[in-house]
């Protein structure tokens, strides 16, 4: 009998998964403070799709053409999928949708704080959707071969749909900067705004992050923020230029060298200060999450209601 | 009132002649407003021709811990599998 | 008055019925009761910009020169707009957008069928294709229709009072003026009265099975044919015009 046990799953084991580059799916054993990673990071995720609908969908009813006004409420939509897809992910790991949303209305739960910024402009819309759309697109390809099976399938989908986002946003960029010289400045006073904001999306140093190693170790991340950050600074300067916009840092440069252009010190105190609820948007984006979700409890009420009359009424005909 | 809604898993057959394939999840209160939203949400470039919902607690699932006893015995058996089978030089279409 | 020119103002106001209901749809992005709605809500006010653009792409062209899609929603004032009133009032709660959204796509839906049928063919091919959205918009809008007119005490009351508020503004809906009675004498409009009987019946069934009163409401507005707008009108067009007003001439 003794023969016949099968050895409890155990750390190694489940590291030895990982090493092996197999995907751990929800009904796989795994270390706690794994499943709670993920959840963090993948609520995080969502959330910050969710959110990422404010600043762009405050320009649908202004959108400057028909055709721009499509894409822009095509795109918005996009993150709400988005925002479904890895909702769904989280809830594989044994927790509900009405949690996660508990916890960002709570604060205990974070977005990118990118999007406590503000769109001011129609510009914006362009920097939006090139710079932090390309942002996020470099970590997420990063993100497809994560350890988590439904984690990684929900990046797969979402990439295919992003590369439209970037593109439509260097497309306005690019017009503007065909258009009149008030167009051209628009671009780039939005560049200006967005471009530290988009380098700080990949998060502190390596060496300062407080999850990294750990995060490597399990495969849930793939690459390190400072290798991400230079990917994205290459392919975006390159961009720039060829549209004639300006890149806000004076220190930038091109290391032959190196092969990468160096980039100036990114200023961690204003980071620190939007996260931790000073920038210019943190309360407003979280009281429009707030305000919809409560102006739309009556509906989920009245919906599970009739769901339970209909109920009622089958079972009394049967 | 509790305003908890079920969660539903969906499948989409992207082409006709191909499976259905789970593609995610979503929440919703009946099965047709499920179908409605997975269409909604899943289809938003024509992904599929066609959509099958399924409440996610009706799905029964084998456990890991079933791995063993489920598929290593199937793992033996290599003479369900053409490749096993060496042909002479000459022979094809086999 | 020309035939042409009769089609092209006739294009342009079954567009202004789809720009304007469709902007104020799309108020409710990032809004929803939620995010399976969000999504959901969201085709509805894709479906009917892109309605809005293929109806002025076709005026455009029938009026010739510079003129585009975009000059259309963007360049004149609320007096030029030939929308229904029921299309611009404000969203109101997730109940009167519900109530908004059944009995205009109750009416779309039979008038995008008879236009299918219209002498004029690119008309016709519009209505083709609007049709198929509108058929599913509508079987969206009966199931919230009874989930919500049956479901809650409160979302019942807040369904009968949408229903209340806005059954004032059907009654323009079947309404037809001069231009459009040329264009069925031509065969190439549709007569919504021809369809109006069946319109009530079927709200009416709905209405009934959802636990909702028709009202019996002894008023009704109607102008928006003849630019004779509300005053949400005004504030709907500076949003939407923003861009074009601030910046006039450029490309975007």
């Amino acid at each position: 009998m003794t023969d016949n046990v099968v050895a409890l799953p155990s750390e190694e084991q489940f590291q030895a998964r990982i090493d092996a580059e197999e995907k751990i799916e929800p009904k796989d054993w795994m270390p706690e403070k794994y499943r709670q990673t993920l959840i963090r990071q993948i609520s995080q995720h969502a959330h910050s799709e969710v959110i990422g609908e404010q600043p762009e969908g405050n320009w649908i009813s202004r959108a400057p053409t028909l055709e721009r006004k499509a894409i822009l409420l095509a795109k918005v939509q996009d993150e709400a999928g988005h925002g479904l897809y890895l909702y769904s992910a989280a809830e594989t790991l044994g927790i509900t949708r009405e949690e996660l949303i508990d916890r960002l209305h709570k604060g205990t739960s974070k977005y990118a704080s990118i999007f406590n910024y503000p769109s001011i402009t129609w510009a914006d819309i362009g920097a939006i959707g090139w710079l932090v759309d390309s942002a996020a697109i470099v970590n997420q390809v990063s993100l497809q071969n994560t350890s988590y099976g439904p984690y990684a399938r929900a990046m797969v989908r979402i990439c295919k749909e992003e590369s439209f986002h970037q593109r439509q946003g260097y497309h306005i960029m690019m017009t503007l900067m065909e258009g009149s010289d008030e167009q051209k400045a628009m671009a780039q006073d939005s560049v200006n705004r967005w471009w530290w904001p988009a380098l700080m999306m990949f998060g502190p140093h390596d060496g300062e992050s407080a999850h990294s190693a750990q995060n490597m170790k399990w495969k849930i991340k793939r690459r390190a923020n400072d290798d991400l950050r230079q990917q994205f600074v290459d392919q975006a300067v390159q961009q720039a230029h060829a549209i004639g916009l300006e890149v806000p840092d004076p220190d930038l440069k091109w290391n032959e060298e190196r092969g990468h252009y160096d980039f100036g010190a990114i200023d961690w105190a204003e980071f620190e200060r939007v996260v931790s609820g000073n920038g210019p948007c943190n309360r407003q984006r979280l009281a429009h999450h707030v305000k919809a979700h409560e102006e739309g409890a009556w509906v989920r009420e009245a919906m599970a209601a009739y769901d339970a009359k209909r109920r009622a009424r089958k079972a009394n005909v049967a | 009132m509790s305003d908890h809604m079920q969660l539903y898993e969906v499948f989409i057959r992207s082409r006709r002649g191909l499976d259905h394939k789970h593609v995610g999840s979503l929440h919703a209160d009946d099965p047709e407003q499920a179908l409605e939203y997975a269409r909604d949400v899943y289809t938003r470039r024509s992904e599929g021709v066609s959509i099958w919902v399924v409440a996610s607690k009706d799905i029964t699932a084998s456990q890991e811990s079933d791995c063993e006893s489920f598929y290593d015995p199937l793992d033996d058996k290599p003479y369900r599998h053409a490749s096993m089978y060496e042909m002479p030089e000459g022979v094809d279409s086999l | 008055m020309t035939e042409r020119t009769d089609i092209s103002r006739y294009a342009v106001r079954l567009g202004d019925d789809a720009l304007i209901l469709g902007h104020r749809v799309s108020e409710w992005t990032s809004r929803a009761p939620f995010l399976e709605e969000d999504l959901a809500v969201t085709n509805v006010a894709l479906d009917y910009v892109g309605r809005a653009r293929m109806f002025y792409q076709y005026a455009a062209e029938l009026e010739g020169g510079d003129t585009t899609e975009d000059t259309f929603a963007y360049t004149r004032d609320a007096r030029a707009f030939t929308n229904l009133l029921l299309c611009e009032l404000p969203r109101g709660d997730f109940a009167h957008s519900v109530v908004r959204q059944f009995f205009y796509d109750a009416y779309a839906l039979p008038m995008l069928q008879a236009l299918k049928g219209s002498y004029d063919d690119r008309l016709a091919a519009i209505a083709a294709k609007a049709e198929k959205e509108s058929t599913y918009h509508l079987r969206r809008g009966r199931e919230w229709m009874l989930r919500l007119g049956d479901g809650t005490e409160e979302s019942h009351a807040r369904m009968q009072a949408a229903v209340d508020e806005l059954w004032g503004y059907t009654h323009e809906l079947f309404e037809v003026d001069e231009l459009e009675q040329r264009l069925i004498d031509s065969g190439i409009a549709v007569d919504p009265r021809l369809f109006q009987h069946d319109w009530h019946d079927n709200v009416a069934g709905v209405l009934r099975e959802a636990t909702l009163s028709l009202p019996e409401a002894d008023w009704s507005i109607r102008g928006g044919r003849t630019g004779h707008h509300t005053e949400y009108l005004g504030y709907l067009l500076a949003e939407l015009q923003f861009m074009q007003r601030a910046y006039p001439g450029l490309k975007w």
